[in-house]
């Protein structure tokens, strides 16, 4: 029997960046500027080429049957461009891939459902829609109905569904699929944690019934659960290949590669984030310095330097804090505190930081990603960074660190314990 | 966008990925595969439609026949057109009935592909199957229109001719135009958004140079085969033949419109294979 499932080699892919408003102003300007000087016609030639982009370049990977390999990368490094190639939605622009077997893939649940139709012809649809055969959905109809837990509203519109059981009915679909590859595109980014839970409990049943799967997660945990293998992408470009868990690792190290410090350039802010200008975002100790690590004892501080180009009314500024695992440890804006709402009710233009101490004894050991978010509440969001920055904590000295063993959870605080002989 | 091969192995079969370029074959044996996607799509198609309007599948009826009520009075009342010795308002709606199933398609399927741009981006399978999907759909309404046409035959007293037979053959040259057409409409929406507003121009033109509150007895003799090469008047009079055996025998006329209706059909057909493999990245 051949063994492989799945065989890349130098696959690219390439777009062409055009149509944003300023493309569009560069190519009309380039035309006046050709018709003043030939010279510049070579310039906007060269300017042509650039604006096209590879999402995707020189891949090269196999996976054998049975496999689970995971992939992971920054938001835009190619995962999935690499996906939509492998399951056939676009096609390459160069390379070439080998695939055995039928293909399913889970790019998004619930794709081709119509909030008109009941959850029992949705059912029919979407399988249609994912490659089933009427008899196969026929044959496990009620089988996807108990995984959604939908007995009840099977025969009402879907339209009339509680968004819960909307993406249950929507994966179960998709869960019951059963190609010989399986290609799975951040399906666990939804839903709550039950949700997640029995997706990957899905997901691993798959695996264990010896198909091959290739998954695409930001989620460390469930990949490291999941695959033995991972490949990491940055940048449409093939980092390494590598046992999930030194992959994750190296990922974790680099991935988000900013240390303590995050600026922005003019380019990068989009053009609804104005009047907000972000500047940067800083991780400092004590002393003021800009780490990257801080120890789990010590306070730290946060400052975000912003500007605004015209005054804003309820302007809030604040942080998420978040775990590697996607785990939201808080949120905390400038102006939760009423007085300081008050004051600056209307915050005038001009050029501000905010900052903020996260005492000490706070966060357990590990390492954190910060999200930077400007708004107005529910008049605006001006700006919004998930993971703007990411540092490490270091648990020396932190407390119980006596007892050599992971603490559980994203915080570690110190608290005051009284023991009393009774 | 991709072939496929079987290797040596039994049953196994390999897919290859990989760039392709100019214009490839049309590989229409795929449709055969998907063809429960193409039920289940138009299936859907009607489903929608007829839940969610107040009237739903009276409009199937209502449209047709409100028409054929305005343009008996004013056509054929008012300005006296003439109608090859049958009641205006038989001659009219018999014109109406492929008329509707073209029309309906031209707009659906024109923005069909822009409609199921979630599919496209998430999910692979042959997308010819969506034009398609659409113009069947208007198949269910042609139906449902019929029945009215054969009550009101009823109650003109006109009898079904011996032709007929020939009446689904006209059918069929009708959906050729309409998927023909449709798929070149839509696999340039995909590029130009103007198609949309394009369409119902279009549609309304197409009307007027089709024989549909005129006969095309009206057309002076040595101008009848150039006016045939609007696919839809061999239809139309195709229609009447095979229902009303009219005096305007259609056979030239109809050998021209189907064709012509080929050419389009062909002509979409490679069109839109051409095109499909940027519909996943340009849509």
């Amino acid at each position: 029997m051949n063994a492989l499932a799945i065989r890349v080699e130098n696959l690219g892919k390439k777009y062409r960046i055009g149509l944003s408003p300023e493309r569009y102003r560069t190519l009309r300007d380039s035309l006046v500027q050709a018709v003043n000087a030939p010279r510049q016609l070579f310039r906007s030639a060269e300017k042509r080429e650039n604006s096209t982009i590879w999402a995707l370049r020189e891949i090269s990977f196999e996976i054998q049957k049975g496999q689970v390999l995971g992939v992971i990368g920054r938001n835009g490094a190619g995962k999935s461009t690499l996906l939509k190639i492998l399951s056939r939605v676009t096609e390459p622009s160069e390379g070439y891939a080998e695939i055995h077997g039928r293909v399913g893939s889970l790019l998004e649940v619930g794709t081709g459902f119509h909030p008109e139709l009941t959850g029992r012809e949705n059912i029919s649809l979407n399988g249609a829609i994912l490659g089933m055969k009427r008899a196969e959905i026929e044959a496990k109809f009620d089988e996807m109905v108990a995984f959604a837990e939908v007995e009840k509203f099977i025969d009402t519109p879907v339209k009339r569904y509680s968004s819960g059981m909307y993406l249950r009915l929507a994966f179960a679909v998709a869960a019951h699929l059963e190609p010989d590859i399986l290609v799975v595109d951040e399906v666990l980014a939804v839903g709550d944690a039950e949700f997640q839970r029995k997706c990957l409990g899905k997901m691993s049943d798959v695996a264990q019934e010896g198909r091959t799967v290739l998954f695409v997660s930001h989620n460390m945990s469930a990949i490291s659960r999941m695959t033995e293998e991972t490949i990491v992408l940055d940048k449409g470009r093939l980092l390494m290949r590598a046992p999930t868990q030194e992959a994750v690792d190296y990922y974790m190290a680099s991935g988000f590669s900013q240390t303590g410090q995050r600026t922005w350039e003019a380019g990068e802010i989009p053009s609804e984030a104005a009047p907000f200008q972000p500047i940067a975002l800083r991780f400092c100790d004590t002393k003021g310095r800009v780490v990257d690590t801080i120890r789990s004892t010590e306070p730290v501080s946060i400052a975000v330097e912003y500007a605004l180009n015209a005054p804003i009314t309820g302007l809030r500024v604040g942080i998420y804090l978040v775990t590697m695992r996607g785990e939201y440890v808080f949120t905390s804006f400038d102006t939760d505190n009423p007085e300081m709402f008050e004051q600056f009710g209307v915050r005038p233009a001009g050029h501000y930081v905010s900052s903020c101490t996260i005492p000490g004894n706070i966060l357990n050991e590990g390492r954190y990603v910060l999200g930077l978010n400007a708004s107005s509440f529910r008049v605006k969001r001006y700006f919004q960074e998930e993971h703007a920055l990411t540092f490490t904590v270091d648990g020396t000295g932190a407390p119980g660190m006596q007892w050599p063993e992971a603490r559980l959870g994203p915080v570690r605080p110190l608290l005051e314990w009284q023991i009393e002989a009774r | 966008m991709t072939q496929t091969a079987i290797s040596t192995k039994p049953k196994e079969e390999v897919l290859i990925l990989q760039p392709t370029r100019g214009w490839g074959s049309l590989n229409l044996s795929e449709l055969w595969v998907f063809r429960e996607l193409i039920y289940f799509l138009t299936w859907r198609d009607l489903k929608v439609r007829y839940k969610q309007t107040v009237l739903g599948a009276a409009w199937a009826i209502l449209q047709p026949f409100l028409s054929m009520v305005v343009f008996s009075v004013f056509f054929g009342g008012l300005l006296r057109v003439s109608s090859d010795n049958v009641p205006y308002p038989i001659f009219s709606y018999t014109g109406l009935l492929p008329w509707g199933v073209f029309s309906k398609a031209l707009t659906d399927t024109g923005r069909s592909l822009v409609t199921n741009r979630t599919m496209i981006t998430k999910i692979y399978f042959p997308r010819l199957v969506i034009p398609l999907s659409s113009v069947l759909a208007g198949v269910v309404d042609f139906l449902l229109a019929f029945v009215v046409l054969l009550g009101m035959m009823w109650y003109f007293h006109i009898r079904l001719t011996s032709n007929a037979w020939s009446l689904p053959l006209f059918l069929l040259l009708a959906l050729v135009t309409a998927l023909g057409v449709g798929l070149w409409l839509s696999a340039m929406n995909v590029l130009y958004r103007d198609i949309g507003y394009i369409i119902p121009f279009l549609t309304q033109l197409w009307f007027y140079v089709t024989p549909i509150v005129y006969p095309s007895s009206k057309i002076p003799e040595k101008w009848r085969l150039l006016y045939a090469l609007n696919p839809l008047v061999g239809v139309v009079e195709g229609f009447r033949w095979a229902l009303l055996d009219t005096e305007t025998a259609p056979g030239l006329m109809v050998t021209i419109s189907a064709a012509i209706a080929l050419v389009i059909l062909i002509s979409g057909l490679f069109y839109f294979r051409r095109m499909e493999r940027t519909f996943a990245d340009m849509v």
